[in-house]
């Protein structure tokens, strides 16, 4: 899954990147034209000299220096106001383009389904967000100003160079192609090396990251030693390996180097025998000298945008397929915009995670749950509870079946009000940096200070709340860090319940509530919302014994659906569970750290 | 606790590339030059030399310029006189020193490289061997990514700036020099001209780049705002799903992202444009030289010849791009420095302290007095070698273990244990009871002396175990933590990692006494299935009962066992613990126990809270009490607020 980006193809994915330029279009036509008129500028200037040595010093004629002076004045100026220019441009299309991307990637990403989630890591998201749009950033800006600069102070030294003298100018030609030859030549072999030796350098860091987690583990079994050694030859394999790159690298520094020398000894040999002819002048020998440097130096400028260009070409996949990524679930036209009651009912459900249906999740679920009912879900990890539930509020759609919520399949319900109607309370639940009013108020955005209090006193977390030195308006810190496993526990049940949901459903969402507390929230459930369905999956059984009826799921298909009480006389699994449960009790006493 | 360190440092890890900032970037460059002095001295001397060649090569040929001109070219046009053979061997001589120049070039690169790449191996060698000495508080107190970060990211800065930065900046102060040098030979008054204009483009630059800082600092601070965003609300991003918050979020998104691309568009314009404006001020000056220098010429003022102007005006080109470069690489290499900074910093943390004298050794009964010997006999010994007289005696490895009086805190002064009193009779099973926090990993973790005590004593076999050697402490308490930490490699060297030399049947026999040998055998490459990431591939308990494995084949005399919580399934959970129980027989076994089955057939049960011993005895003393283990047994516990 991870890597399924390198099927995108290279110019598809430079479409999609460049059609995100936007506003900013105008800027990135705008930076070529101002390279291409600076490097005219620049290059006008050793012509103009040439003309001072002949005409001015030559023919000892001061007006024309001066005339002439202002001339090359005048261009570098113009050459530092395009070059100005160009900055300016560069820097906005650059920016802008990684804003755009940036853009349309976050917003494509809020209307991803929890499979198009679960497709991308959270880490790989926040990279993709974040340093490939940089890559591509930094990518473009080059781009936009060395691949219009180098190309075209190649093309117009040459053609002034021509414009001298052609026989000269065919040296630089001749040089031009042969480096051309050797730069391509070296990078493809030096690219491939340095493929391996970055993999090797991704094994390195393995071996020291998997020292720094686990050096408890190390240190236990007296391996440092040993761990030592082993680091040792993996550094020095990678040593080997750099040194053998890099060896091919370096050479192009002295052939580029020889090149440029043997071009000033040609074309000054050359040149001056043309001089002596009376062919060329000593002027525009200087000339030709100045742009042998110039046409040498943009060829090596090219390279190196090839190298910048490549390595951002995954960049720009990734990028691509976030930003072509299609949400598999999305409200239908004129959704239905009233959910009746909280029935709940799964009719021949199937579902699969991802293509592979032989892999089911879950196999044949038929269950009707009556609105107000509390329904406990119980089984093994990853037996299907939660997927289970999460079919209710089309976290994800059934494969094979149908799910009906109020009576009415959900998936033509419009997915916000469906999603209003079925508060669900996730297992891996996350807090928000702000206060716990602020938190709260994602369940119901213009709650009152009153409501907000009343949701957490049903959720027993207001007993935590009151103790804290600014009590709602505590701050929670990123991630919820500052809160323990439990009070996040409650401060999520009090924000889904400020919804004031027809189905809440609570996925794990007491297990790092002690049992007293568990029994309190679950007692408040039946005294004050009475109405709304309550479905509520747990290890513990003690969390789901009271509820009207159980659920018994065993790899992903239903053993048994009834009272506490029968399940215990009729159901194997279930029994066992309890057994284990009474028996053999968790030690962890988890109410602590309220 | 010490998970908890980790996970909040974590947070804020993430280094954000804002203004590097180095104390004493005098003493950190001659540390690291140090270090490459020490292994590549005579290598140095001859990068520094060719260095010097390859720039004098490349004077001497631009200086070639004036003697073409003024000695051949225009005399020739004079004379009429076209004899090209002088001209040819001038320049064959020059073409001479070209070559020397080009070789040297070639030869100092290809030794810088193994100057770089080799001080690099010996840094990151060096790094990697401190850093496994490094007491296990090191690791509880830095983020793994602020030391991962020192391998790679500060790694690399080093090689950038041994590599590159340092030979460039090199020849680019030795061109500067020879470079002016020639041009005060060709003519004083242009020199000067030239200087001035490169005072101008430093003043212009040092303006353009501390406006560009201010800019790049709020650039990065909207960077940093925005990735803290966007982590956050990634993360939470199925929270967002189930709220219907997602047009909230991508309305507060856009606000910050705009934000960041009017910094970003800013620094980056003032950063940028400093390249044209220095480009354009080198011709700017270049053409001042070209005016000012024809009219020179024209009046014969200071002698200057064609030639010579011709010449100059290479080098008024020459001088002005190392100078640029200069300004970049010393940039370069105070990021380098900060890098080499935090290298140091690793290396000069203080390790592990062993003072221990007292060795584990495998021994034999001859005579019914111990005797050390080399095989592995499963039974062990204590050589306790005496420091006056060098004699040594040996006592029998019994595993008894007591603690006296332990008080110890992660940090001074703030206590997490106190005053624990315990005895633990050889072949007892100790079991530790309480709530999360009350500190029965930490008292696993000095026993083993992962962290050191503040005061008490805890002795094993009556010996204080500061006098035990750490590495044969840690060898005769084997260890199963919660967190596996599998290591890349195939099965069999994950279960050999507890015995390097175990045999294959040895390892097998592990794998069946942990219950292992099931899941391994099932395997398509049963035994030799690679595992990578911590063994990610594998189902936790599986994962658990590798580590075991890897426990049993050490096969050691005593053990701390960390048990397995609610996050595997109940019959995988079985299965673990019946692999637990097999290896815990017959050896002293201190198990920080969830399980009721385990507390209940302890020898001895320890209830903790606080940090505190509140309760301690067998299940039935305790159930007696009444008190907090007969509160945990019951369930009926009161919610602990």
């Amino acid at each position: 899954m991870e890597k399924s980006y390198e099927n995108i193809k290279t110019g598809h994915a430079l479409k999609v990147i460049f059609s995100r330029l936007g506003e900013f279009k105008r800027a990135s036509f705008l930076t070529p034209v101002a390279m291409v008129f600076e490097v005219i500028m620049e290059m006008l200037i050793p012509l103009l000299m040439s003309s001072i040595i002949d005409k001015g010093v030559g023919e000892g004629d001061m007006g024309h220096i001066y005339k002439i002076g202002i001339f090359m004045m005048i261009a570098a100026l113009g050459g530092l106001f395009a070059g100005a220019m160009g900055a300016k441009y560069s820097s906005m299309a650059g920016a802008g383009l990684a804003r755009n991307l940036r853009k349309a990637m976050y917003e494509n990403i809020q209307t991803f389904s929890f499979s198009n989630i679960d497709k991308y890591s959270t880490s790989g998201l926040v990279t993709r967000l974040t340093t490939d749009v940089t890559n591509i950033q930094n990518a473009y800006q080059m781009v936009l100003r060395a691949c219009m600069r180098a190309p075209s102070t190649l093309v117009v030294a040459i053609f002034l160079s021509f414009s001298i003298s052609p026989r000269l100018a065919n040296v630089y030609v001749i040089a031009v192609i042969f480096l051309g030859i050797f730069i391509f030549f070296l990078m493809s072999r030096v690219t491939k090396y340095f493929q391996k030796v970055f993999e090797k350098y991704d094994e390195l860091n393995e071996s020291v990251e998997e020292n720094v987690s686990g050096i408890r583990v190390v240190k236990a079994f007296v391996r440092e030693d040993y761990e030592k050694k082993r680091f040792s030859r993996a550094a020095e394999n990678i040593y080997n390996m750099f040194v053998k790159a890099e060896d091919i690298m370096v050479t192009g520094m002295p052939v580029m180097q020889l090149t440029i020398y043997s071009c000033i000894l040609a074309i000054s040999y050359l040149g001056a025998r043309l001089i002596v002819n009376n062919e060329l002048t000593t002027g525009q020998l200087m000339s030709l000298l100045a742009y042998c440097l110039n046409i040498l130096m943009s060829l090596m400028m090219l390279s190196m945008v090839f190298v910048m260009v490549s390595m951002s070409q995954a960049s720009v996949k990734r990028v691509t397929e976030v930003i072509e990524e299609k949400a598999d679930i999305v409200s239908p036209e004129n959704g239905i915009k009233d959910v009746k009651d909280g029935t709940v009912c799964f009719r021949n459900v199937h579902f699969a995670y991802g293509d592979d249906v032989t892999k089911r999740a879950l196999s044949d679920i038929n269950i009707e749950i009556r609105s107000g009912e509390t329904i406990g879900i119980i089984g093994r990890t990853g037996s299907g509870k939660s997927t289970l539930v999460s079919l209710i509020s089309r976290l994800y759609d059934a494969t094979i079946g149908e799910v009906l919520v109020g009576g009415v399949n959900v998936k033509d319900y419009d997915l916000e009000v469906l999603r209003d109607a079925v508060s669900v309370v996730l297992q891996k639940n996350e807090l928000f940096s702000g206060t716990i009013y602020d938190n709260l108020r994602w369940g119901k955005e213009d709650a009152t200070e009153e409501e907000c209090r009343e949701a957490a006193r049903l959720s027993c977390a207001d007993e935590f709340i009151n103790r804290m030195s600014d009590g709602y308006n505590t701050r929670i810190e990123q991630g919820g860090s500052n809160v323990s496993g439990g009070q996040r526990q409650r401060l999520c049940i009090a924000r889904a319940l400020l919804k004031s949901p027809k189905i809440l459903v609570l996925d794990d969402s007491t297990s790092a509530v002690d049992t007293a507390t568990d029994a309190k929230i679950q007692k408040g459930f039946r005294e004050f919302i009475p109405e709304t369905t309550k479905i509520i999956i747990a290890q513990r059984i003690s969390s789901v014994q009271n509820a009207d009826r159980i659920i018994v799921l065993e790899n992903g298909e239903i053993s048994g659906f009834d009272t506490h009480e029968n399940l215990v006389r009729d159901n194997e699994i279930y029994r066992d569970i309890y057994e284990s449960q009474t028996s053999d009790a968790d030690f962890d006493e988890k109410g602590g750290e309220a | 606790m010490a998970e908890k360190v980790r996970e909040i440092k974590a947070g804020r890890g993430a280094r954000r590339g804002v203004k590097v900032k180095v104390k004493n970037p005098g003493k950190l460059f001659k540390r690291l030059m140090g270090y490459v002095m020490k292994y590549y001295g005579v290598h140095m001397i001859i990068v520094v030399i060719c260095i010097f060649v390859g720039v004098l090569a490349n004077v001497q040929g631009t200086l070639f310029t004036q003697k073409l001109i003024d000695d051949y070219i225009l005399p020739m046009l004079a004379d009429k006189n076209h004899d090209f053979g002088p001209l040819f061997n001038a320049m064959a001589r020059v073409a001479l020193f070209y070559l020397i120049g080009v070789a040297s070039t070639l030869i100092y690169q290809r030794i810088m490289i193994r100057v770089s790449q080799g001080t690099l191996l010996r840094i990151r060698k060096d790094m990697f061997i401190k850093m496994e000495d490094l007491p296990v508080k090191y690791f509880d107190i830095h983020s793994h990514g602020d030391i991962m970060s020192v391998y790679t990211n500060d790694a690399d800065t080093l090689r950038q700036m041994l590599s590159q930065s340092m030979p460039q900046a090199l020849s680019s102060i030795i061109t500067i020099v020879s470079t002016a040098v020639s041009m005060v030979i060709l003519s004083i008054p242009l020199t000067i001209l030239t200087v001035f204009m490169v005072a101008v483009m430093l003043l212009v630059t040092g303006k353009l780049s501390s406006l560009s800082g201010t800019y790049y600092k709020a650039q990065q601070d909207r960077l940093g705002a925005l990735n803290g965003y966007i982590q956050e609300m990634i993360n939470g991003q199925k929270v967002v799903k189930v709220f219907n918050h997602e047009d909230k979020a991508v309305e507060e998104f856009i606000a910050r992202n705009d934000e960041l691309y009017k910094n970003a568009n800013s620094a980056n314009k003032f950063s940028m444009i400093i390249f044209p404006i220095n480009a354009q001020l080198g011709n700017v000056s270049y053409v001042l030289c070209a005016i000012v220098g024809g009219l020179m010429a024209i009046n014969n003022f200071t002698g200057l010849t064609l030639g010579r102007l011709a010449s100059f005006l290479t080098f008024n080109k020459n001088f002005n791009m190392p100078i640029n470069q200069v300004s970049m690489q010393i940039n370069s290499v105070i990021m380098a420095l900060a890098g080499a900074e935090r290298v140091f910093n690793l290396m000069d943390e203080v390790p592990e302290e062993d003072n221990g004298y007292v060795n584990l050794v495998n021994i034999r009964e001859e005579n019914g007095e111990p005797v050390e010997t080399k095989e592995h006999t499963g039974q062990w010994g204590w050589k306790h070698t005496h420091q006056a007289d060098g004699s040594v005696d040996y006592v029998h490895q019994r595993g008894k273990i007591e603690f006296l009086g332990v008080d110890f805190g992660y940090e001074e002064n703030k206590l997490v244990l106190h005053d624990i009193v315990l005895k633990a009779e050889p072949g007892q099973k100790i079991a530790f009871v309480g709530s999360t926090g009350a500190g029965k990993t930490t008292i696993t973790n000095l026993i083993n002396r992962f962290y050191d005590i503040a005061d008490g004593k805890i002795r094993y076999d009556d010996i204080n175990i500061n006098k035990i050697k750490k590495g044969d402490l840690r060898r005769s308490l084997g260890m199963v933590l919660q967190d596996t930490h599998l290591f890349t490699g195939s099965i069999a060297d994950n279960i050999r990692y507890g015995r390097l030399d175990a045999t294959d049947e040895e390892v097998v026999a592990a794998a069946k006494l942990s219950n292992a040998h099931e899941f391994i055998r099932l395997l398509p490459n049963g035994y030799d299935t690679i595992l990578t990431h911590d063994g990610a591939a594998l189902s936790q308990g599986q994962r658990q009962l590798l580590a075991i494995a890897r426990a049993a084949v050490a096969d050691p005399p005593a053990l701390i066992l960390d048990e397995a919580t609610s996050s595997i399934d109940t019959r995988t959970e079985k299965i673990v613990q019946k692999g637990m129980d097999s290896l815990m027989k017959g050896r002293t076994t201190f198990v920080i126990a969830h399980r009721l089955s385990t507390v209940k057939n302890s020898d001895k049960i320890i209830v903790l809270e606080q940090g505190r011993i509140i309760e301690s005895g067998t299940h039935e003393e305790l159930l007696k009490l009444k008190k907090k283990y007969y509160q945990l047994y019951t369930g009926n516990q009161i919610s602990g607020a």
